[in-house]
């Protein structure tokens, strides 16, 4: 079975936000609220300084604690890809799910359902990038299949060092940062 | 020198998560009062009190009626997809505590009607032969010790899965804690005690419920002790957590409203009522009571105040 993941090349995200408008654009997310969004780093003293650029979004986390505390099963995990969804008719809006990430990667939309990336998995079903990753002018967002071990996600992750965010957290998070 | 710039700016989530407003913390301590209650009420029932005798035991499921669906209200107000409540109730999700919960209150309701309506005079059930059959089955003995053991049962549930709930979002270091659903459970305990000791008319179940409140007071002090020690000696994001109730912004109201005046004052003044050095008094049972409220508060808004703090 498939389990999509993404690597981002930290070398090359430029952080033009690209990614955050073609989201809003293909999943027509409301005004004031974001899927995925752009971190800047910037660590050091003058003059040595590092500036980490992070293009960020749900995680798909292996061990995803927003599915686990969902009182009805809204928030599951997606077979085949293993996505990390959200039912938006069986949401009932206690936001456990926020409290449970520690991304801050879900939202409640407005019409009151909670709300998060999807990987753009209407897309990827009909053998298309999801939008972030298809815009992304750089060619620094990378998405694919982690269980394929000859896909260039796991080329790229061979052949270069990389990080998770918050690994600390234990939730195995699926998105992968070329340092 | 570390910069961190954001483009994110969703509500409830930036610049620190704030999802749940007073709804939340007046649900816990309305749930943890019904639990409390029905425990104390149950443990009279075992004892074979009769519905005759006076015994606080048979208000407690009348007023807890009235509380847990003033929680639920509450809890009702909190959600943001309200009409899909009822799919709570099609599913149940075994690692979700929050799932528990639903059915849980599902249960608590019928033991407590049960246990009310074994009060009704059975001149008022005239009107309804059925409804006055069962409520004088439930008076007998037997009956009556069966509810006291489903009102400890259901109350011990209700308590400790309000603790459970939050410990398991682990995203929230403060509430990484085994030691929160004891604690939420022997607070209930400690709230309902104070209510029935307020509310009794019988000077030995008076007395009675007095000590038990200050057993409960001085566990309550402990597991605040254990919950404080566990996060403080755990990773140094759990220890981050600790340090909001340990000189960060929560250390004032925690230390004073929870810790002091909601435990530590009522006990000292509790145990000289104990010994009959003092009279009895309003004053501390509404103290462990408004106590009870400020710790759900406090945690809640805690809580979700601490966060991982790695990149």
């Amino acid at each position: 079975m498939a389990r999509f993941g993404m690597v981002i090349d930290t070398r090359q995200c430029v952080g033009c936000m690209d990614c955050v408008v073609a989201c809003k654009v293909e999943n027509d997310v409301p005004d004031g609220f974001c899927r995925d969004w752009i971190n800047q780093r910037l660590e050091g003293t003058m003059p040595d300084l590092r500036l980490t650029i992070t293009s960020e979004r749900c995680n798909h986390c292996d061990r995803p604690p927003c599915v686990s505390c969902c009182p009805t099963g809204a928030s599951h995990v997606h077979e085949p890809g293993k996505v990390v969804l959200v039912d938006h008719g069986k949401c009932i809006g206690c936001k456990a799910c926020l409290a449970s990430c520690p991304y801050g990667a879900r939202f409640i939309h407005p019409e009151g359902y909670a709300d998060k990336c999807t990987f753009c998995i209407h897309r990827v079903e009909k053998g298309e990038l999801p939008a972030c990753v298809a815009v992304c002018p750089t060619h620094a967002m990378h998405f694919g299949d982690l269980d394929d071990p000859g896909s260039g996600l796991n080329r790229l992750l061979a052949s270069r060092r990389h990080f998770v965010l918050k690994p600390d957290a234990g939730t195995q998070p699926r998105i992968f940062y070329l340092e | 020198m570390l910069e961190l710039v954001t483009t994110r700016d969703n509500p409830m989530i930036d610049p620190t998560m704030h999802v749940w407003g007073w709804e939340i913390p007046v649900y816990l301590f309305l749930g943890g009062w019904v639990a409390g209650s029905m425990v104390l009420a149950g443990w009279f029932m075992r004892q074979g009190r009769r519905p005759g005798d006076g015994c606080v035991c048979y208000v407690l499921p009348w007023v807890s009626l009235l509380l847990i669906s003033l929680g639920m209200g509450a809890l009702f107000l909190d959600l943001e997809h309200r009409l899909y409540v009822w799919r709570m109730y099609l599913t149940l999700q075994p690692a979700s505590p929050m799932s528990w919960g639903g059915w849980i209150l599902l249960l608590v309701y019928p033991v407590l009607a049960l246990s009310a309506l074994v009060s009704i005079p059975g001149d008022w059930l005239e009107r309804w032969p059925a409804v006055k059959r069962l409520a004088a089955r439930l008076g007998e003995a037997t009956a009556s010790r069966t509810l006291g053991h489903a009102n400890i049962v259901t109350g011990v549930a209700l308590g400790i899965y309000t603790g459970i709930l939050l410990s398991s979002l682990g995203a929230r270091p403060l509430w990484a804690s085994a030691a929160l659903g004891p604690l939420f459970l022997v607070s209930g305990l400690s709230t309902g005690a104070a209510f029935a000791h307020v509310i009794s008319r019988k000077p030995g179940d008076q007395a009675t419920l007095l000590r038990a409140d200050n057993v409960f007071l001085a566990v309550e002090l402990l597991l605040i002790g254990l919950f404080l020690i566990g996060l403080s000696t755990a990773s140094a994001v759990h220890a981050n957590a600790a340090a909001l109730l340990l000189g960060g912004p929560y250390t004032a109201v925690f230390w004073v409203f929870v810790v002091g005046l909601g435990i530590v004052l009522p006990l000292a003044i509790q145990t000289l009522m104990a010994s009959h050095r003092i009279p009895h008094t309003l004053v501390a049972p509404v103290l462990v009571m408004a106590g009870g409220l400020a710790l759900r508060f406090v945690i809640v808004s805690a809580g979700q105040y601490s966060h991982w703090i790695s990149p």
